[in-house]
């Protein structure tokens, strides 16, 4: 929709042009968010494109994608053949509530930044072990894990004028067995639980829990757990006030999905038969 | 700044904010509509750069330089594409609103994502058509009859006279037009559930830049009405101005700003500033009657139409046949249970809206998406005190209706915004302001009792309704009534007794909702009539077959009616319920599932009669032209409802024409004439009728003006393939045509039709639904619907009522629903939060047809548009129950509010 309170767009082009922050800035990724609703309190946007981030690349040790990387452009990624959790890229990209034709528009920072708990590529980048990379808005840089990054519903570490410049998750991860599940209400609804699973080669099992919890909750364990163990650890560290309540779905559906999902990919990645 | 759209450059450039949507709008091209403006319905999807975007989400600057395709351009000039072409040959679609975002995103799929349509789609809402005509599209099936002969339209499947135009984006809706200096209207809402408004400071909007007035209560008119539309006033209560100094919800206008710009309109409604006396709100329809309620119109009362202000109730109804408690204390079995339907909005995709001007002679106009221009011109006219000579209500196509538009939400505040600046205005609501502003379905408590003897007859029906009818009693009496009407009726019972209360809360108001509260009550009575069944070890069908009416029996509700012009004009429910059992027992694939889905089959009928009672009137105009053809003039409304298509059958069988040789002009009321309106399906039963009555009198006209000439008796006169022919002697419609000019007599005929006697329709939904224990999910395994429509006028369009009716309350079944918190907000006003069905929710539904001839309508034809809604949930709700043993009575079954029971039971 038409933000008719913006009176100017910047475009600055490197680091050193981002313009100082001021109350009524926003930063302009992808805009399928900020152009879906009334923002009367902006005025002015401050546009990503020409700072031009090459929206992925691969090095030896970490797979970087840029804030403003699309979700197309990461859904497109032609992987190494040993990353075995490649499909987590293409699963997670169509657990979006959105249609390809967003996907062509929406970022992956943006995605980080909304904090929704149905954001995908939260759950995508906190299961591999993602970390972000911020520009303060006072200068410098600063380092956090995706599990911590976002801190509840549409809540997130961010203080005005920061910004997102990438995330990069390291080949190691990428190369862990992993299992994907998740529900909706509806068939191609938003996602009411999503669960990852990986599996590294010592045997350690990292389940992630997104969409129905407020934020992302990881769970180690060094050995794969039996399937009460897995229980008990959910029960333990997703209390009840942890999980998400919206029209989505209720909470209490939402912790039985969770317990449900969680011993899919128990069973899956430990090669026993699904249920 | 230079942008290329459709191959041609403009100079023009965007605002700083403004999305791509409106700036290609505001270039001319028409065809890039607005379903959301939040990028979730996909009708304004247009190509950048050969690939679909949702245009509402792109920052109009950033199109520059880039090739922008709408689907003006689509086919490139003058041509069609070849999926614009495949969307008329399987007619993809019915109101047309969503076609060229759907066109589109279908024309960009590649392979894969063709053979997945309910993924590919999911960004594409269609509130009419239940996909299936859109599968067939992208399938490249042909839906149409050709080559149908002189005489021989009605009954074939032809298609929409509009459709050319609606796969190339040139069909003109509400806001597809330009008007030169035109000011745009925003309105300023309550944000109190209940409040006085003590003051109002506008000096500080009207210091903003283009802002030409600021209207308050104290510029409106203080006359009280009521926002429903109906030919007699008195269905509705007077409880409503056009700006209150009382807000009685959330989202009610408090002020309506008039500005150069919709961005100048936005920033003064910010600056109004209003002193609140806060008043007590009600929220909870419950404890509407309670002693202490804060009551909402106490100024109201029965002179107003109000039944009793001080207990908050619009409407009551009360009365028995027989003795229901007598009859339950010794019936063999009983049954009784409480039903919640909730609420939800019709989503129609085109939003509220319209232009208004003041023209030369000094005529107000008003260009507006309604379903009722000629009630809305007598309420404006009224309002304002104008003759009704001077008032000009009208509509071109309508983006979907669903009975939102049987009211005047926006036609008011334009036309005070007209004549108080002598400017042409507009007001185009936003999806939001649908939601938080209009109107809903009435939620109802419905609470039910039954009995039934030991062979299955039903003993005893009782109702007891609470409608919650909102701030305003728009539609509250009448729906209260319609609900506890047909829907047990259609049984034949000897004891009956209904309790119905309609009454006020500080929420947004409800309204007209297709169905019109038969599918609240009908959720009960058929969960009613399977449980008894259950108890009894009878089949559900059967069950149904030993009490429903037959051909002759009294169809009645207590108390009795006043009026008695409901007639047998057909009778189809034995066949309806013959066809749905024999589909459901067919043999077909089975689905493979785990044994954690339990599988169970549901029925469920409806009644309804073709005709809201109490009149409804409509009148047509036929006249031959110079050419041959014939102008058919008629005042019902085109939505998607497919009457412009039926008229045009009607008008070329009666006259031994084609339907191209019918042009159809429609929906104005400077047309002449009246039309009360295309609401409870009416648009082919009523309005259809003096079409046919009018075409009847001019193919009389036509072969008396050629007896006339040929010196010959009448009696020997036909009329064939557009020729009168006596004997040997033929003259075609065109020379009878120059030989009227001649005689300075030209041909044409009138027809009307008052509505009465009205007969009735019926509809049996079957379902086969598999739950799964361990998460709640349901699947739709099987879906049929039998329809009683009489004779079909058009079975390729009838299907698709049925289909998009199925498809529509699925959405309310399994999926849609509006929340309201304890103050009185809704929650979720965005289709995000707010899950119409898409591709992927709506299984495809088998589709049959009784085979009747009305004696009442049209060429034998019945009503058949809402009514398919009807039995859904309730057959839903009964196949749900077959499958686990649990009896869900508050809907949408959704897995979330299935699961508590289901694990309760299942572990």
């Amino acid at each position: 929709m038409d933000l008719n309170t913006i009176t100017t767009v910047s475009h600055p082009q490197t680091r050193c042009d981002l313009p100082a922050w001021t109350a009524g800035d926003a930063w302009l990724a992808g805009g399928t968010w900020l152009f879906s609703e009334p923002q009367a309190h902006l005025t002015r946007l401050i546009d990503l494109t020409d700072l031009k981030w090459p929206a992925l690349t691969i090095t030896e040790t970490h797979l970087s994608v840029a804030a403003t990387c699309t979700v197309a452009q990461l859904d497109g990624l032609a992987c190494p053949p040993d990353w075995l959790a490649a499909p987590l890229i293409g699963q997670c990209c169509r657990a979006f509530l959105a249609s390809f034709k967003i996907w062509k528009t929406a970022t992956v920072g943006g995605n980080l930044c909304m904090s929704l708990p149905a954001g995908p590529m939260i759950s995508l980048t906190s299961a591999l072990d993602g970390v972000c990379t911020i520009w303060k808005a006072g200068g410098g840089e600063q380092t956090i894990p995706v599990i911590n990054f976002v801190t509840g519903d549409q809540r997130n570490l961010l203080t005005p004028g920061d910004l997102i410049r990438q995330i990069d998750i390291p080949v190691a991860t990428l190369k862990r067995r992993t299992a994907f599940r998740h529900i909706s209400l509806a068939p191609v609804g938003r996602s009411a639980a999503l669960l990852i699973g990986s599996l590294d080669a010592d045997g350690m099992l990292a389940l992630t829990v997104t969409a129905s919890t407020v934020r992302p909750i990881r769970l180690s364990f060094s050995k794969a757990p039996v399937a009460s163990a897995l229980r008990d650890a959910i029960a333990q560290q997703i209390t009840d006030e942890l999980y998400h309540t919206d029209i989505h779905g209720k909470p209490l559906w939402r912790k039985h999905m969770t317990l449900r999902l969680a011993e899919e990919i128990r069973s899956e990645l430990l090669g026993a038969r699904s249920s | 700044m230079s942008f290329e759209v459709n191959g041609t450059p403009f100079p023009q450039a965007p605002r700083a904010g403004q999305c791509l949507r409106t700036f290609l709008r505001e270039l001319g091209q028409f065809g890039v509509k607005k379903g959301c403006d939040a990028g979730d319905c996909g009708a304004c999807t247009v190509l950048l750069d050969g690939e679909p975007v949702h245009s509402c989400l792109i920052p109009a600057f950033r199109a520059e330089g880039r090739a922008i395709t709408t689907i003006e351009g689509l086919g490139g000039e003058h041509g069609t594409h070849p999926m614009q072409q495949a969307f008329l040959d399987a007619q993809g679609f019915q109101c047309g609103f969503c076609t060229a975002g759907m066109i589109l995103t279908c024309a960009s799929l590649n392979q894969a994502q063709r053979t997945d349509l309910g993924t590919a789609l999911k960004g594409n809402i269609c509130r009419c058509t239940g996909y299936r005509a859109i599968e067939d599209a992208t399938l490249g099936k042909n839906n149409i009859e050709e080559s149908v002969e002189a005489g021989a339209a009605f009954g074939r499947s032809l298609p929409a006279p509009a459709g050319p135009d609606v796969v190339r984006g040139k069909a003109r809706y509400t806001f597809d037009t330009e008007i030169d200096g035109l000011l745009h209207i925003k309105l300023l809402r309550s944000p109190h559930a209940h409040a006085k408004i003590v003051a109002i400071d506008t000096s500080d909007a009207l210091r903003v830049p283009g802002v030409h007035a600021v209207l308050t209560h104290q510029d409106a008119p203080s006359v009280l009405m009521s926002t429903a539309r109906h030919e007699k006033d008195w269905m509705d209560p007077e409880d409503t101005r056009i700006l209150d100094d009382v807000v009685r919800f959330i989202g009610q206008k408090v002020a309506a700003v008039v500005a150069e710009s919709e961005g100048a309109a936005e920033e003064a409604c910010r600056r109004i500033k209003v002193d609140y006396e806060i008043l007590p709100a009600l929220i909870d329809p419950e404890m509407a009657m309670a002693p202490g309620a804060p009551i909402i119109h106490p100024d109201r009362t029965t002179a107003n139409r109000v039944a009793d202000a001080q207990r908050n109730l619009v409407a009551e109804t009360h009365g028995e046949y027989g003795d229901v408690a007598a009859a339950l204390a010794t019936s063999a079995v009983t049954y009784e249970a409480t039903f919640h339907s909730h609420r939800v909005q019709h989503a129609a995709l085109e939003t509220h809206g319209g232009l208004a001007w003041l023209d030369e002679a000094g005529a107000l106009n008003v260009r507006t998406s309604t379903q009722v221009p000629f009630l809305t011109r007598r309420a404006l006219s009224d309002i304002f005190q104008l003759p009704m000579d001077k008032v000009r209500v009208f509509c071109e196509r309508v983006g979907g209706g669903f009975g939102g538009k049987q009211e005047m939400f926006v036609e008011d505040i334009l036309a005070l915004a007209a004549l108080k600046t002598g400017r042409p205005v507009k007001l185009e609501l936003t999806r939001e302001e649908q939601f938080i502003a209009t109107s809903t379905r009435h939620p109802m408590r419905v609470h039910i009792k039954a009995g039934a003897d030991a062979e299955g007859k039903l003993t005893a029906l009782q109702l007891d309704v609470l409608s919650n009818t909102g701030a305003y009693g728009n539609h509250a009496g009448p729906v209260m009534f319609h609900s506890l009407s047909e829907s047990i009726a259609v049984y034949n019972c000897p004891n009956k007794k209904v309790d119905g209360f309609a009454v006020y809360t500080n929420t947004v108001p409800a309204g007209a909702f297709r169905g019109y509260g038969l599918p609240q009550t009908q959720i009960a009575v058929e969960a009613a009539i399977d449980e008894l069944a259950t108890q009894l070890g009878i089949s559900p069908c059967d069950m149904r077959r030993r009490n429903v009416v037959k051909l002759g029996d009294p169809m009645l509700s207590p108390p009795p009616s006043e009026f008695h012009d409901v007639l047998y004009g057909s009778y189809g429910l034995d066949q309806c319920l013959d066809l749905v059992e024999r589909a459901m027992q067919a043999d077909g694939p089975q689905p493979e599932l785990s044994p954690e889905w339990l599988i169970g089959d549901g029925v469920a009928l409806t009644m309804i009669d073709t005709v809201p009672p109490a009149g409804h009137i409509a009148d047509a105009m036929i006249a031959l032209n110079d050419d041959g053809g014939f102008d058919l003039t008629v005042g019902t409304a085109e939505f998607g409802n497919g009457t412009s298509t039926v008229h045009r059958q009607i008008a070329a069988t009666t006259l031994a024409t084609t339907v191209d040789r019918i042009r159809l002009r429609q929906s104005d009321t400077a047309h002449g004439g009246h039309d009360t309106g295309a609401y409870g399906s009416a648009g082919t039963f009523v309005a259809g009728k003096a079409t046919h009555a009018a075409a009847m009198q001019l193919a009389t006209d036509l072969k008396v003006a050629a007896a006339d000439a040929w010196l010959c008796d009448v009696g020997t006169c036909t009329l064939e393939r557009e020729t009168v022919v006596s004997g040997v002697r033929r003259m075609s419609f065109g020379e009878l045509a120059k030989l009227a000019r001649e005689r300075g007599q030209p041909l044409t005929a009138n027809g009307n039709s008052g509505g009465t006697p009205r007969s009735v329709g019926f509809n049996v939904q079957g379902f086969r639904v598999a739950v799964n224990k361990g998460t709640g999910e349901l699947r739709i395994l099987k879906s049929v619907q039998a329809a009683d429509a009489g004779v079909v006028a058009n079975p390729m369009q009838c299907r698709g009522q049925v289909e998009g009716g199925v498809a529509q309350a699925l959405g309310a079944a399994l999926y849609e629903e509006m929340v309201i918190d304890a103050t009185g907000r809704v929650t979720n006003p965005k289709f995000r939060d707010y899950h119409l069905p898409s591709f992927a929710d709506v299984p495809r539904t088998e589709v049959f047809f009784a085979e009747t001839s009305d004696t009442i309508g049209p060429l034998g034809a019945k009503s058949m548009s809402e009514s398919p809604y009807n039995p859904v949930a309730a057959a839903l709700g009964n196949a749900i129950a077959d499958a686990t043993g649990i009896r869900f009575t508050a809907p949408p079954f959704k897995p979330d509010r299935l699961f508590p029971a289901l694990h309760e039971k299942f572990g």
